[in-house]
């Protein structure tokens, strides 16, 4: 490979929305020490929703000048701008959904907006990563940002052990990351997935040994932070703990970033030995299902019972990846997209009924807002449906899309038990829809403040976003589907 | 788009118009309601002239998925009976829903919506879309405005429909998968012209899947569970709803999908199908008759009468078909009058017990005379509606196998039993000093609501020929399609070049 120590412009260009969200990220550092304590910080917050529509605005530009920067340790194509642009879009929904929140808590300060930037920007780097030393940086400045951001309120003792935990248990997985992205140096004597992809295919390719090895120490590590059982033990607690604004980030764009390098690595490198693996993603797709759907049904409180509703649709797009087909790959990507919408949405009215210090966050406290606030409910019911996969929503047709693939793939058993799987989750999806339309209104409805500004443009955006991928999925499914075939085989 | 394309959009803009009405005007919104949904009927009675009655236009084309819908002799009356009946449902709850009256008639405009589509649907996806889409209103329907047990049956009603909706779709996926298309008179060209053939296991599993999702929704013996505590906990309009439209989208869906789409595997299965029809149709009536609760009896006696309709179509044969059919919107009007006219007693003495009542005639004679009508004609009095229907099916049954008939024309005795008795100690004998205060007699809205249903009640009964004609055309072409071992030709539209290309490639 050329060693250029001077990256031609156009590979600055391809670059350019992490670096105006590191940019951003610091401006906001710096502005932060210069106002002082007393100031609102909300300004703080306009100046990242600014930096990030930036960052959306070059996005979509960067597609236009699609291609390797800096020696290819990057990639722009669709595959990067598709998730490029849901990660930045569920950080702007985060960055709306937590002003008042933030300062319900007393804990508006700049260093969250800052936070949120740099995790986004790590997030941009993995999915644009095309290079496993780049994949392993861009995890690490996401997860250690979003570890922060989870230990945000500093005096509250569930926030410190969600933070803690998440800390403690994403390190280890990053380590077993790590060991597999060693091996498979060993095994090619190359980091960039282009290459070991033309090395694996090599008739005098590495020992199926070695990288049965590296493939299984990755699936550890990525299976970890897309909370695919069995190493989904932590997200339950980790989502409740965490100040709701935080979760519905850390449940949509980490895990959508985390997804998507999970399938480039898959699809790419390790698609030759895919025979070896599919088994073990079909018994993890169907134990994420299961777990996350059955626990769900006994929980009381929403925030818990939405971690283990997220365990279960880590499940289905395992589903998809299983199919390893271009079918299953744009299956994954509408899913991750219809999904991030519909799960920060119901975190967002989270956000909205949880009161100070996040009292209100069990299922009956949920109870007439139907009638309290009926569009909050309406918000809600819409993302609800999402989730239970009722049609012209984005979740009905992105589980449609996914088990086509795998129906395409002759996954017949997962197809039926996934499904099967589809309708226990509509029970406690229900439940919500009950307490919120059925009973009479309790503490937590009773005095709600009016929708703040920020909360309802995230609310009926999102809600908007569901519908349309609902109704209308072709532009991003043709966009979806041409951008997985351009990647891998 | 042609003039269906449109029409079945209508009900949608009137639920998106009913949300933008202040919800304090609940005047306004009961008459805005009622006019729109008067006007959508009014439009849907222009299907019967109009031609072309069909709209084809791509929706998702990446996945050929496309927004084909029509209207035949099979769905017409259907069409016209949810279109009637919507209106009539808010007539009905005027006085009834006395809370949260917008979101009331924009979910009863909702549910509108969702069933003309299922009915009106050719394309498989779609159908499935419309068939969830109708779920959620009616389970919030019942969930709302409900009795006592309201949520339990709310979410009883979803979760079966859901549960057994799944491996539907999985069954959709999988003939798409095989035949390229979503397009429904496509795969039938395909299946006719032998290009699309299902192994015998394949058409044993796909026909199950399919079945058993209609079957929950008809509800056939013994998935009928949900469908008492539904009835019986839901608001009069969704009673009426449920019972005249919605158990229709099962036997419905029988009739269009299983038996074209898995003839064999549809024979095969006769048998016992038929079996549980027949059970459901003495069960039904044996459970009605101890009833101590006049919603519930109604409702039991639906189980029973749709058990006909059963039994018609595993007949496999024109009058089988026919009665089916013409059976359908028999239930779909008596029985959708006489849950108005349980709701009217419901209304003016908030009891749904029979022992609380008695001697309602003399208090409120037009309201035991309407009655009297609508119990004669459920039970299948000659020149009323019911006659005619079970007639056709006894007769189609006898055609099949002559001991189906002799068992299900058991559940005719019965039905006159229980609907009698019922009638007798509701409406005759002692009149309790309650009753008599708080039995008015029929006023000019509930007269309005129930006439046309009288009306109808003696026009199917007397004048069937308005009627089945078209029914019969549509039928003799699904008993086309389902002749097994016999070379047949099925009309349909050509399928268009780029499905016609498809075709060709995954032709095997």
């Amino acid at each position: 490979m050329p060693a250029n120590l001077f990256p031609a412009p156009v590979e600055i260009f391809r670059f350019l929305p992490e670096i105006i969200l590191a940019l951003g990220g610091t401006l906001i550092m710096v502005l932060e020490a210069l106002t002082g304590d007393r100031q609102p910080k909300n300004a703080l917050g306009h100046v990242s929703l600014a930096a990030l529509f930036a960052a959306l605005v070059a996005a979509v530009a960067v597609h236009g000048s699609p291609g390797p920067a800096f020696s290819s340790m990057l990639l722009v194509d669709g595959f990067a701008t598709f998730f490029r642009v849901v990660v930045i879009a569920v950080g702007i929904l985060t960055v709306f959904s937590s002003y008042r929140y933030l300062s319900r808590e007393g804990a508006n300060t700049g260093e969250y907006y800052a936070l949120v930037l740099f995790s986004v920007a790590g997030q941009g780097v993995m999915v644009t990563a095309n290079e496993l030393i780049m994949i392993f940086i861009g995890l690490e400045i996401s997860s250690i940002a979003t570890y922060v951001m989870a230990g945000l309120l500093r005096d509250d003792a569930r926030a410190n052990e969600s933070a803690l935990k998440y800390f403690l248990l994403g390190s280890f997985a990053t380590a077993f990351l790590l060991y597999g992205i060693a091996f498979l140096y060993g095994a090619t004597g190359t980091t960039n997935l282009t290459a070991i992809r033309e090395t694996v295919l090599r008739a005098d390719g590495p020992s199926p040994l070695l990288l049965g090895l590296a493939a299984a120490l990755m699936l550890v590590g990525f299976g970890f932070k897309i909370s695919s059982a069995p190493f989904q033990m932590w997200a339950p607690d980790v989502y409740q703990g965490a100040p709701t604004p935080v979760t519905a980030f850390m449940s949509a764009g980490p895990k959508a970033a985390a997804f998507a390098i999970f399938l480039r690595v898959f699809v790419t490198i390790f698609e030759p030995i895919g025979d070896r693996w599919e088994p073990i993603i079909w018994v993890f797709a169907l134990a994420s299902m299961t777990i996350g759907n059955f626990a769900a049904l006994t929980q009381s409180n929403v925030k818990r019972m939405l971690a283990y509703s997220s365990i279960a649709h880590a499940g289905y797009v395992l589903v998809a990846l299983c199919a390893r087909s271009d079918i299953g790959t744009a299956a994954a990507m509408f899913y991750l997209a219809a999904y991030a919408l519909m799960n920060v949405g119901a975190f967002a009215v989270v956000a909205y009924i949880c009161g100070k210090g996040e009292k209100y966050v069990g299922i009956d406290d949920l109870a007439g807002l139907g009638s309290r606030r009926p569009a909050v409910a309406a918000a809600l019911t819409i993302f609800l449906c999402s989730l239970i996969g009722v049609p012209l929503t984005g979740g009905f047709f992105g589980k449609f899309y996914i088990f086509k693939a795998a129906l395409e793939s002759k996954l017949i058993w997962l197809t039926v038990l996934g499904l099967l799987n589809s309708a226990v989750a509509a029970y406690y999806y229900l439940r919500m829809l009950v307490v919120m339309y059925m009973r009479e209104p309790g503490e937590a409805t009773e005095n709600l403040e009016p929708l703040p500004a920020g909360l309802r443009t995230a609310l009926f955006t999102s809600a908007a976003g569901v519908l349309l991928l609902g109704i209308f999925p072709s532009r991003i499914l043709e966009f979806a589907v041409q951008s997985a075939k351009l990647f891998g085989r | 788009m042609s003039f269906l394309g449109w029409f079945l959009l209508t009900p949608l803009a009137a639920f998106l118009l009913l949300l933008l009405l202040p919800r304090e005007q609940e005047k306004t919104i009961r008459v805005a309601a009622l006019a729109l949904s008067l006007a959508i009927f009014g439009l849907s009675l222009g299907l019967l002239a109009g031609e072309p009655r069909e709209t084809d236009l791509a929706w998702i084309p990446e996945l050929n998925i496309r927004y084909h819908v029509a209207v035949d002799g099979l769905s017409i009356w259907l069409i016209l009976l949810t279109t009637l009946l919507t209106p009539i449902s808010i007539l009905i709850s005027w006085k009834y829903i006395d809370r949260r009256v917008k979101e009331f008639h924009a979910f009863l405009l909702l549910l509108e919506f969702g069933v003309l589509g299922v009915f009106a649907a050719m394309d498989l996806f779609l159908f499935y879309v419309y068939w969830e889409v109708g779920l959620v209103p009616m389970y919030f329907l019942i969930g709302i405005w409900g009795h006592d047990r309201r949520i339990y049956a709310a979410v009883k009603f979803f979760l079966y429909t859901m549960a057994a909706s799944v491996l539907m779709l999985a069954s959709i996926i999988y003939v798409y998968q095989r035949a390229g298309t979503f397009d429904y008179p496509a795969i039938l060209a395909m299946l006719a012209s032998g290009k699309l053939t299902f192994t015998s296991l394949e058409q044993t599993l796909l026909f199950l899947a399919f079945f058993v999702a209609f079957a929950v929704k008809v509800p056939l013996f013994p998935l009928h569970t949900w469908l008492p505590d539904a009835h019986v906990e839901a608001p009069t309009a969704g009673s009426v709803m449920l019972a005249s439209v919605l158990l229709k989208l099962g036997t419905y869906g029988i009739l269009r999908f299983c038996l074209p789409m898995f003839p064999t595997a549809a024979r095969e299965n006769a048998g016992w199908i038929a079996v549980l029809a027949i059970v459901g149709i003495v069960y039904g009536a044996l459970v009605a008759m101890v009833q101590p609760n006049v919603k519930k009896l109604v409702a039991y006696s639906s189980v029973s009468h749709l058990g006909f309709v059963i039994l018609g179509i595993f007949s496999f044969n024109q009058q089988g078909f026919d009665g089916a059919v013409y059976q359908m919107l028999n239930h779909g009007v008596s029985t959708g009058a006489l849950f108005m006219l349980v709701g009217y007693l419901y209304e003016r003495r908030h009891s749904l017990e029979i022992q609380d009542y008695g001697g309602v005639s003399t208090p409120a004679p037009w309201l035991s005379t309407v009655f009297l009508i609508t119990t004669l004609a459920s039970i299948g009095l000659p020149t009323l509606n019911n006659f005619v229907g079970e007639f056709l099916v006894l007769q189609g049954a006898a055609q099949a196998d002559f001991r189906w008939a002799v068992f299900a024309a058991t559940g005719v005795i019965l039905s006159a039993c229980y609907m009698l008795w019922m009638y007798q100690r509701t409406f005759y004998g002692e009149t309790p000093e309650k009753v008599t205060h708080q039995m008015t007699d029929l006023n000019g809205r509930e007269w309005a609501a129930i006439l046309p249903l009288l009306a109808l009640m003696v026009w199917m009964g007397t004048a069937a020929e308005t009627f089945l004609p078209r029914i019969s055309a549509a039928n003799r072409l699904i008993l086309q399609q389902t002749t097994v071992n016999v070379p047949f030709n099925v009309q349909t539209p050509a399928p268009r070049p780029d499905v016609a290309a498809k075709e060709i490639a995954d032709a095997r």
